[in-house]
């Protein structure tokens, strides 16, 4: 029998064990990057579950066979939830390894700048052949020299609400004005029915809601230079009494704590008559027409419409969601990436993703507006347009960095959502004041 | 057949059985040098043999034996931990190698508003469930230490809220507390208690209540089930003799359970400050830190900045904050169970 001792078996394993760990680790941490993995032709593509899951599988089942064909690459889909996207993003730059292309939502490609190649040329080839990109893309994807990230889509956001509840306490057209639609709310609060909005800490619904409010009353962030701060100033103290108030006379008071979803579900389950969101309510509520039903066993569909959010004293305004692809700097497959987008963005390819969203998403580009789509479904109609009006933060100066910063540290969401607690609108104010002059004195 | 042989003398008895064919029982270094010499012969001649010469100097084999565990500290916890210093100590961003800044980013952290409130949070949070756990932990063990029907199945599905993924179940919290559709608000609701809904989430210092009472709930099986092991190492013959002696329930808990229990409590209590004290899942997945920052911890807040808003340097600055106050309390409780070892 031959002899394996407990010292020797340990010895060889042991040797073994320790040659693998440190030979394998140690090459990589020298190297000073993951492993690489699929850094062949094939076109690694990160982006985050569609909230119209037709258009993810529109693009897996068609639209990338046919680009593979098109431009002899191969392109790997992966995607992801919402809120793990941002993680990965950093998790990729830092390492310098992971998808050629990742997707960015609203401004945070910004915070990636000095990452990301430049795509200025594919940019420029796409957006004046479709009537040019939307202000808030541009404002978005654009770092004021240069092409940062290529736009995807805009995600309006419109105010969903319930028809009948509005006609029932008088208001037979949408409200034009915050004053108006706070006199209606009122009487939709008190019919139990609020309106619902969430000043949570959530990616979409919460900024997409508290910029644009603060925005119509006048308010900004910095002046037009994009270093002074300009928030402590008549008009956002203004609209921070207004919303207090507001809160507490006409919406659902729950709202403090809702995530992206929440008001869906609130608005689906008819507890809350008015919310402003993206329209995936509406297109939940026709998906599933036999699970939403109002009181009087109509399906809800027929009682949904959408609108702008009201003029403040300081206009119009809005703060729409929009999608961006970043080409990643690190990747090695540059030229095939933006090969795909281009492709991706070509009119006859880009249409049938576009109809697949059914108008939640809007092109990145004005001639979408006529495309044909549109007169699928009237209640989607006002969506056609919507991309037209908005901001993004940062305003009055450009979005930059520093503005992703004070968008992702909630200042704006969370100046409104310490009053609506008590706080006085002074000092909720000078809160934010001190808060982003922190950010933008750096 | 002979097998090799150690030195420790507990083993001596069954070591004596097996060497029945064996002439010394006693076998000892005699024995050993002997082994050795025969696990040499046994191996090929050549560099082998000089390795094994090598190991066979006490320093360089402990060396060896402890070469694994060192690398992999070493790849997963210290250069982490040093890297993360490094990173305070820069003004790094995603993408961005930063230059060094000395302790700036820890000054912009301690003038931040919301990286006060974390750390209050945090110590509130940690001091509050840690003794309603241990007071709650030490009081289910208690009754679990009782012989009844179906013991080990209550001891199972007790350590359940700690067995399931916390994600998971945090995620049943928060329909719970859902603002809309909280069964809470339903169940209190019913019974009359309420008329009109509690926003769990959504007033500060509720929201605050509600991801402490998910931290204990998460966190007691972990003190129940440690301390029960801990009471079944209490010989009941000490309790019998105290009662026999006229001491009543709370005198033997007092003077013979908790004395005995405590170095077993220092040490779970020690794993749980640490573990609550970089709690993140918790309230990432209930609140996101809200509302309004109310209900940030030093890890969610390091997270939002450093992940979120891509400021590494200073989401390092301020997880490293942690550093202090938990070197602080596991060095007071790593002294104390010293010294109730040494006693």
């Amino acid at each position: 029998m031959a002899r394996v001792s407990r010292r020797s078996l340990l010895k060889v394993t042991g040797t073994t064990a320790a040659a693998a760990t440190t030979g394998g680790l140690a090459g990589i941490l020298a190297s000073g990057r993951a492993p690489a993995y699929a850094q062949t032709s094939t076109v690694h593509w990160l982006k985050w579950n569609d909230f119209v899951p037709a258009a993810d599988e529109h693009l897996r089942k068609k639209a990338i066979p046919e680009a593979e064909k098109a431009l002899g690459i191969k392109i790997t889909l992966e995607t992801i939830n919402a809120n793990d996207l941002q993680a990965r993003t950093t998790a990729a730059i830092q390492s310098k390894s992971g998808a050629d292309l990742i997707m960015a939502f609203n401004s945070n490609c910004q915070l990636y700048a000095e990452s990301l190649a430049d795509v200025t040329a594919l940019c420029e080839a796409v957006g004046p052949s479709q009537g040019g990109y939307y202000d808030t893309m541009k404002g978005n994807c654009h770092d004021g020299k240069n092409w940062i990230s290529v736009p995807y889509c805009v995600i309006p956001g419109l105010i969903a609400y319930r028809k009948s509840w509005f006609n029932a306490v008088g208001a037979t057209t949408f409200p034009a004005t915050w004053e108006e639609y706070r006199a209606v709310g009122m009487k939709l609060k008190a019919a139990g029915h609020p309106l619902g909005q969430t000043l949570g800490h959530t990616f979409g619904d919460a900024p997409g809601f508290a910029y644009p409010f603060m925005w119509s009353f006048g308010g900004k962030e910095v002046e037009a230079d994009g270093k002074t701060v300009a928030i402590n100033s008549k008009e956002t103290i203004e609209s921070v009494k207004f919303m207090a108030g507001f809160w507490k006379d006409a919406h659902d008071e729950g709202g403090l704590a809702w995530d992206d979803s929440s008001n869906n579900r609130a608005f689906l389950s008819g507890t809350i008559a008015a919310t402003l969101n993206g329209a995936s309510i509406y297109i939940e509520s026709v998906r599933r027409a036999a699970q939403y039903m109002t009181e009087d066993g109509k399906e809800m569909r027929t009682d949904i419409a959408h609108a702008p959010m009201p003029r403040g004293p300081g206009g119009a305004s809005a703060f729409h969601g929009s999608q961006s692809t970043m080409v990643m700097g690190y990747s090695k497959n540059q030229k095939a990436a933006v090969d795909f987008l281009r492709w991706f963005h070509t009119p006859a390819n880009f249409e049938p993703w576009f109809t697949s969203q059914k108008g939640f998403a809007s092109g990145p580009t004005k001639v979408w507006e006529t495309n044909k789509m549109w007169d699928e479904d009237p209640v989607m109609k006002p969506f056609r347009t919507a991309a037209s009006v908005g901001r993004v933060p940062g305003y009055a100066g450009r979005p930059n960095q520093k503005a992703a910063e004070a968008l992702t540290k909630y200042i704006v969401v969370d100046m409104y959502a310490k009053a609506v607690q008590g706080m006085a609108a002074e000092a909720s104010v000078s809160w934010a004041e001190g808060e982003l002059k922190k950010i933008y004195s750096v | 057949m002979r097998i090799a042989t150690t030195r420790a003398p507990r083993l001596r008895l069954g070591r004596a059985l097996l060497n029945q064919g064996a002439k010394s029982e006693e076998p000892d270094m005699a024995s050993a040098t002997t082994t050795t010499t025969m696990m040499r012969s046994a191996m090929p001649a050549g560099r082998v043999h000089q390795k094994a010469g090598l190991l066979e100097d006490e320093r360089w084999f402990a060396a060896a034996l402890l070469l694994p565990t060192a690398v992999l500290l070493g790849l997963f916890i210290a250069y982490p931990f040093f890297q993360g210093i490094w990173l305070a100590l820069t003004d790094t961003r995603v993408g961005v190698p930063g230059n060094f800044v000395g302790l700036k980013n820890f000054e912009k952290v301690w003038n931040d508003s919301i990286f006060r409130t974390a750390v209050w949070n945090t110590c509130w949070y940690t001091f509050i469930t840690t003794i309603v756990k241990l007071v709650l932990g030490l009081w289910l063990a208690q009754l679990l230490n009782r012989h009844f029907k179906g013991k080990a199945w209550v001891r199972a599905f007790i350590l359940l809220p700690f067995i399931i993924p916390t994600v998971l179940s945090t995620f049943a919290w928060k329909w719970m507390f859902d603002p809309t559709f909280s069964v809470l608000n339903w169940l209190f609701w019913q019974m009359g208690f309420i008329t009109k809904r509690i926003n769990w989430l959504g007033e500060p210092d509720l929201a605050f209540f509600s991801i402490i009472v998910v931290n204990i709930w998460r966190g007691v099986p972990f003190y129940a089930i440690s301390l029960l092991a801990g009471l079944q190492t209490i010989s009941p013959e000490l309790q019998e003799a105290a009662a026999i002696d006229g001491a009543n329930a709370w005198q033997r808990f007092l003077h013979i359970t908790w004395p005995l229990l405590l170095p077993v409590t220092m040490v779970v209590t020690l794993f749980s400050v640490i573990q609550t004290f970089a709690d993140f899942q918790l309230v990432y997945v209930l609140t996101g830190g809200g509302p309004a920052n109310a209900t940030h911890l030093f890890a969610t807040y390091a997270y939002q900045i450093g992940v979120g808003t891509g400021l590494l340097s200073e989401g390092a600055a301020i997880s490293l904050a942690i550093f202090p106050v938990l070197f602080i309390v596991v060095l007071l409780q790593l002294l104390y169970i010293r010294r109730v070892e040494t006693r």
